[in-house]
């Protein structure tokens, strides 16, 4: 599997060479957020806001109102929590085309719950007009922007940065609303998003082998979320169905599938992993996700419970999650 | 003689506007008074003398609520419709406390921008008149009602005209209470740091909020300085003087956005409401002789009117 260094900063400057409405907009995280390269390229399309994220999202209203495309650049957790008033009044509400960029999801982050978005999906899609997407890989990186410009309301997009894996093939761009089939099999349906997919792509493996008939999908629009596909992946499991996303286990893409089974009327288990009901804290995103069940051990457990049998895991079978060494040269924070 | 001219019909619209808030909160029992107190000069001076906005043909009647905006509403429109089509060369106007929608409305009566039958659809169900400004409400354009982002939305406004060249003014109005929140300030740091010398600041400064006295919620003293110091150009005038108040809008711009502070009378031509200080946020009639008082002052009103 292929790395992918700093996918964002270097897609960000292509996409937007023939795109003058197209502005940045940034609040002293902007290489953080990789941005900086885009203001390199095009010092009078960045505009810099400073450590002020209200103004920020009410700013990028008003451009939006007169036909620019505001790029907001920020860690999630400030979109999503400290500016989420004006994030519902000056930009859902009017529908205004801001497009912001929620940087750190989940436990993403070795710095703490401050940092560490756990809730900005069930924020987000909780607001009317709010597109939400979460691209999973750097294939998906590279194609969210056009996903997100053909959104004509706002978009909230949980941006990846520094490594990230390419699990799809370039000449797959992510699609509004189009689940990817990552396999096929009856006894039970997989569901991932974001960086969790990577896990539960290694758990599928493991289960496969094991000679259970495995449905994969991942997702990578959380709303609006009603592709055919979802319902066929929640009715068809012989045993039912496991949900893992690198968020709380409310509100999220768990809750979203739950919503569709109950409207649906599906009535299958739908275990749903995530973290439960906790903050996290400061510490590498492998150790992270092995405490808080989010890794492809955790899949593999979940499934376990679903076939109701032990599957005889041995040492190392399935892998532990991939770690980013703290000083690499794709880490853009200053810690 | 024509400055005289203006200001006669600038007093007479301030005057109107608050005989009709007056009549309005009598036949409702409450209303937003205070503000129409305060303000009803500094809107009669924006609206017919200090804003560039292109004509109306005729006063409008309020379209009903038409749903909130959305992918769905193909009929949505904000209430900046009541402000004309603007065109670059024009003045775009932004009221940021949507608590004085009710004086807003009188003004656009006033100048002849709105139906006066428009008025009382005010806080009906099913009208676009509402209570707290909406967007979609006459003379409005975004949401201010959670107090602070009008400013920081009209600032994005304001950043887009300049990028296009566009040689008109975003003009916002303000109330004194509103620098209470961090919102403002970040909006006018933002401002200033980006030069928008196109946007034009109205701060009505009545001294009052809905808890009472600024000064006892939360002091905002020395606003002149403060506001200053963040690289803002100041102008401090009365609030009930037109010419005053029209004066600073005729400044060249020298990069630096401007706030007028326009101090201001919160019982301005309504003497029974000195009553009620320091609680005049929200006037509610609560007895029959205060209702006899207020309807006492109406009809003084009514009498002095200039025919």
């Amino acid at each position: 599997m292929d790395l992918c260094s700093k996918v964002h900063a270097r897609n960000l400057v292509r996409w937007a060479a023939d795109k003058p409405r197209v502005l940045v907009l940034s609040a002293d995280l902007t290489s953080s957020c990789e941005a900086d390269a885009f203001r390199d390229a095009y010092p009078d399309r960045f505009v810099s806001l400073g450590i002020a994220e209200q103004n920020m999202v009410s700013f990028a209203a008003g451009l939006a109102r007169e036909g620019f495309v505001p790029l907001v650049h920020t860690f999630a957790v400030f979109i999503c929590r400290r500016a989420y008033d004006q994030v519902a009044m000056s930009v859902a509400y009017a529908n205004a085309p801001v497009k912001l960029f929620g940087f750190l999801p989940g436990i993403t982050t070795p710095g703490g719950a401050s940092h560490q978005a756990i809730d900005d999906v069930a924020l987000m899609r909780q607001l009317p007009n709010m597109t939400v997407l979460e691209p999973g890989d750097a294939t998906e990186l590279e194609s969210v922007l056009d996903v997100m410009a053909a959104v004509p309301g706002p978009v909230y997009v949980r941006m990846l940065r520094g490594e990230v894996p390419r699990l799809f093939a370039p000449d797959q761009p992510m699609r509004l609303d189009q689940p990817r089939v990552l396999a096929e099999g009856d006894d039970i349906t997989v569901f991932s998003t974001g960086i969790c997919t990577e896990e539960a792509q290694k758990a599928v493996a493991f289960l496969q082998s094991r000679a259970i008939g495995v449905t994969h999908l991942h997702v990578s629009t959380l709303k609006p979320c009603n592709h055919p596909s979802l319902r066929a992946a929640l009715e068809c499991p012989r045993l039912g169905s496991l949900c893992i996303e690198n968020h709380l286990r409310t509100g999220g893409l768990g809750t979203v599938l739950a919503e569709l089974s109950a409207d649906l009327g599906i009535g299958k288990p739908l275990l749903r992993l995530g973290l439960n009901d906790t903050f996290a804290h400061g510490a590498s995103r492998g150790y992270l996700m092995r405490e808080h069940g989010l890794d492809a051990a955790a899949v593999v457990r979940a499934a376990e419970s679903l076939v109701g049998r032990n599957l005889g895991v041995a040492a190392g079978e399935i892998g532990t999650a991939r770690t980013v060494s703290l000083h690499s040269a794709a880490r853009v924070e200053a810690l | 003689m024509s400055d005289l001219l203006w200001v006669a019909e600038v007093q007479f619209a301030a005057a109107h506007i608050r005989r009709r808030v007056l009549a309005h909160t009598l036949a409702h029992d409450g209303g937003y008074m205070s503000q129409a107190c305060s303000a009803a000069d500094l809107l009669a001076t924006l609206y017919l003398q200090i804003l560039r906005l292109p004509p109306v043909e005729l006063p409008i009647l309020p379209q009903p609520f038409a749903g909130v905006p959305g992918p769905r509403n193909r009929a949505y429109r904000s209430g900046a419709y009541f402000n004309g089509t603007p065109g670059p060369q024009h003045d775009r106007f932004f009221l940021s406390p949507a608590h004085y929608a009710l004086v807003v409305y009188a003004t656009l009566v006033e100048c002849g921008r709105m139906d006066p039958a428009g008025l009382e659809q005010f806080n009906l169900d099913g009208s676009s008149v509402e209570m707290i400004g909406a967007e979609h409400s006459p003379g409005m354009e975004v949401m201010a009602g959670s107090l602070g982002q009008g400013l920081s939305q009209a600032a994005g406004v304001a950043m887009a005209r300049r990028r296009r060249g566009e040689p008109g003014r975003v003009v916002v109005m303000l109330s004194d209470g509103e620098f209470q929140i961090g919102q403002t300030w970040e909006a006018l740091q933002a401002m200033a740091f980006h030069r928008l010398d196109n946007m034009l600041l109205y701060v009505d400064c009545n001294g009052q909020q809905c808890d009472g006295k600024i000064e006892t919620v939360m002091a905002i003293e020395p606003l002149r300085a403060r506001v200053a110091s963040f690289g803002c150009r100041l102008a401090e005038v009365d609030a009930h003087d037109p010419v005053a108040l029209a004066s600073p809008a005729q400044w060249a711009p020298d990069g630096r956005p401007l706030v007028v502070l326009a101090n201001s009378d919160p019982c301005r031509g309504l003497e029974p409401l000195r009553a009620n200080t320091p609680k005049l946020h929200y006037l509610r009639l609560q007895s029959d002789v205060e209702r006899a008082r207020y309807r006492a002052a109406l009809e003084h009103m009514q009498r002095c009117e200039v025919p």
